[in-house]
């Protein structure tokens, strides 16, 4: 093994170059895809690598979020304000519509709502014929994710079978489906939370403000932050404290926890990133706590 | 992104690598012993592991725990599908594809390798080279894993003896000159004590070389050291007829990823199979322009002549064009449940074009055990064997041993949609 002489692709320009290659692929092989959006840091990046993709075009894709009814405004505000500036359709589906037509029941009103979006996503693919989603998941987030394609199949009942997945080999994706069935595309699969706050950094890509420290009220519970919101009342003997936090993840307010922290610039949190000792879900996501295999679990129901 | 040469040179790239070992070689541990000493491992994965490892009565946190992935898996204590990890030095990214050793699943062992430059093949230290031994090592060399790394496991088991470590290193040497492997290298370690993966340790004097990370670090990042032809499959033509600026109305934009070589403003090239030829006018990604771009880069790539261009098609340098072809001979290995039938029409997909395509003849079927060759009629799953397919309509190849990128291809099966069967050709 001789050291290094062949030009090579630094490691965030090889990862932009796979994922603006696996984008190009879905929008080759598939007829009516949709990339989901959410107003997280993923998603953002994957709508930068979309522009790298495509523009001086329009995006092959219109947007879309699966909306839990239960998420921080500055989110939504953030995901509105961006879908105009690129100039793209947004689509917006509501997990509360999925409540109304009775295809979602909550098991109490203040059940999470993170898991009953697989439902909604699922009438929204029906409603409009999707016949791939693209996603901003990362192998690097959870265990069952570590196994799962970049081009993954699901069946008629938005499944995904961990035992029976599609080889994939090359960069040879074969992102084909029947009428009915669905594939999710996910381009940043082989990113971590590290490349993708370098990616931003690179990028100088904007972020929903609660992404950065900010002053707010939690309780603590069970070594998580828990916020106080009016779908998150404290209750009787909960000791409420102004925290200085941010949001590793901005999902449904009910299961998503801030972290300690007093980095309010990207440059503090890849510092802060480099050196964390807590995964991302596990300090944030208060519902894969349950059990190892929870993410698992959801998947085979359709999630993501 | 800006051309690579405007780029500082902020780290040394990507590194992928393969790892390979049966159930019991201490491969789960030695992956888990380089995203531990390396840092990569953080507290509450830590935890869940801990409390796993207790509950199964353990006295120490079991490293290989990290790598078991899916529910089914754990129940039963095995791995049964590729599994991609992920750590970084700092100056380096890496990305495992750790494969399942067991016998059956040839086929988890080349998909993780299709994506791999570099295989490190793990070895009991008590049990020295095994059928298994072998059969990882011609697959690393089928598809084309340019360098393998030998790590000689178990060290700790067999007293750190350095005639052992020799004796395996012999015996291996001797095979992998009957497979052609020419880069190997050979490496004492223990996964479990962490001796010579990221630290020396101090059991191991005798052995002069680098630490198993440190040969990573060094390990070229490009799947290959020499020049290669340029070859650019386009994958969708961008053509924003629909804008409201009128510059754009004339634009066409063939938008791939360089498989291979590298390509300016200026170059002549051919598009094949039709065989047009044109100029480059403009590189661009995501409408900016670039000066070149190099073997593994997205691009757009505008053209001076008015050409009909689709998905499928092959951009070439016109001095490296390379004949279309009906047939093609190939090495195959069969993935799917169902066999292989000699009298159905598959799809072959190569680069971004997809081709029906039937069995012409099997020339023989290879024992990855024994690597004898024997005669067969048909192929079940794992199998490997040496074929001739016939072609609908003409590609445009390159052998797999000259260009990763142009040589291989995916057999997909119409009916189900599956992908059942991968090739090289060559």
């Amino acid at each position: 093994m001789s050291t290094l002489t062949k030009q090579t692709l630094s490691h965030l320009d090889w990862l932009e170059a796979e994922a603006i290659h696996i984008l190009r692929e879905v929008a080759g092989q598939c007829a009516n895809p949709v990339l989901l959006f959410s107003g997280g840091k993923d998603s953002i990046c994957l709508l930068r690598l979309a522009e790298k993709a495509f523009r001086p075009g329009r995006f092959p894709f219109p947007l879309m979020h699966i909306d839990t009814g239960h998420n921080y405004t500055e989110v939504t505000d953030f995901r509105d304000k961006r879908a105009a500036e690129l100039g793209e359709r947004l689509i917006v589906r509501s997990v509360e519509d999925s409540m109304a037509r009775g295809t979602v029941v909550l098991k109490h009103p203040g059940e999470s709502r993170n898991k009953h979006q697989s439902v909604t996503l699922l009438e929204a693919i029906e409603e409009f014929g999707f016949d791939a989603c693209i996603g901003g998941a990362r192998r690097d987030e959870e265990k069952a994710r570590a196994k799962e394609r970049i081009m993954s199949f699901r069946d008629e009942f938005g499944q995904w079978d961990p035992k029976n997945q599609r080889p994939e080999l090359w960069n040879l994706y074969n992102a084909r489906s029947h009428k009915g069935e669905n594939i999710r595309a996910f381009p940043i699969s082989n990113w971590t939370e590290l490349d993708v706050w370098q990616y931003i950094q690179r990028e100088a890509l904007e972020l929903p403000s609660i992404y950065f420290a900010h002053t707010r009220p939690v309780v603590r519970k069970n070594g998580l932050l828990q916020p106080v919101t009016d779908l998150t009342p404290a209750k009787p003997g909960d000791t409420v404290e102004d925290v200085l936090v941010r949001f590793r993840t901005v999902g449904d307010i009910t299961c998503t926890a801030p972290v300690e922290s007093d980095a309010d610039t990207v440059e503090k949190i890849l510092a802060e990133t480099a050196t964390t000792t807590i995964t991302e879900r596990g300090a944030t996501r208060m519902d894969d706590q349950t059990s190892e295999a929870s993410m698992e679990q959801r998947k085979k129901e359709g999630y993501f | 992104m800006s051309a690579p040469e405007q780029l500082p040179e902020i780290d040394n790239g990507l590194l992928r690598f393969l790892t390979c070992g049966s159930v019991d070689d201490g491969k789960s541990t030695l992956i888990g012993r380089l995203l531990f000493d390396s840092k990569t491992i953080l507290a509450d994965t830590l935890n869940a592991i801990e409390r796993t490892s207790a509950k199964r009565g353990m006295n120490a946190v079991d490293l290989s725990l990290l790598t078991d992935g899916l529910q089914a898996e754990r129940e039963q204590g095995i791995t049964i599908d590729v599994a991609y990890r992920y750590f970084s030095t700092g100056r380096r990214k890496y990305i495992i594809a750790d494969a399942p050793g067991h016998e059956q699943y040839t086929r988890n062992m080349v998909t993780a390798a299709s994506t791999a430059n570099l295989a490190i093949i793990l070895v009991d230290a008590r049990k020295g080279i095994l059928t298994q031994t072998r059969r990882h090592s011609y697959l690393a060399s089928l598809v084309g894993i340019p360098h393998l790394l030998v790590a000689v496991n178990k060290m700790d088991l067999v007293d750190y003896d350095q005639a052992v470590f020799e004796r395996i290193k012999a015996d291996y040497l001797a095979f992998a000159a009957k497979l052609g492997i020419k880069d190997v290298r050979f490496i004492p370690i223990s996964a479990l004590a962490g001796d010579m993966i990221v630290d020396r340790g101090e059991r191991l004097g005798w052995y002069d070389g680098p630490t198993l990370l440190d040969i990573l670090e060094n390990a070229p990042a490009a799947h290959t050291e020499r020049a290669e032809d340029f070859r650019f499959p386009v994958q969708f033509v961008c053509r924003p007829q629909d804008s409201a600026n009128p510059e754009l109305h004339d634009y066409r934009g063939f938008m791939g990823r360089v498989e291979s070589g590298e390509i300016a403003v200026g170059d002549a090239v051919t598009v094949l199979p039709s065989g047009a030829t044109s100029k480059v006018r403009r590189i661009e990604i995501g409408g900016i322009p670039l000066e070149r771009a190099i073997h593994e880069q997205s691009a757009a790539l505008l053209l001076e002549d008015e050409i009909d261009i689709s998905r499928g098609d092959l951009i070439v340098k016109s001095a490296e064009a390379p004949e279309p072809v009906k047939q093609i001979d190939a090495t195959i290995c069969w993935l799917a449940e169902a066999p292989l039938s000699p009298a159905r029409t598959y799809l072959v997909r190569h680069t971004t074009r997809e081709v029906k395509a039937k069995l012409a003849k099997i020339d023989y079927r290879l024992d990855v055990n024994t690597l004898e060759r024997e005669a067969a009629t048909g192929l079940a799953m794992n199998d490997i064997a040496r074929v001739t397919l016939k072609l609908a309509q003409p590609i445009v190849a390159d052998r797999y041993a000259d260009n990763r990128g142009t040589g291989a291809f995916i057999i997909i099966d119409e009916s189900t949609n599956n992908t059942v069967g991968a090739g090289m050709i060559g």
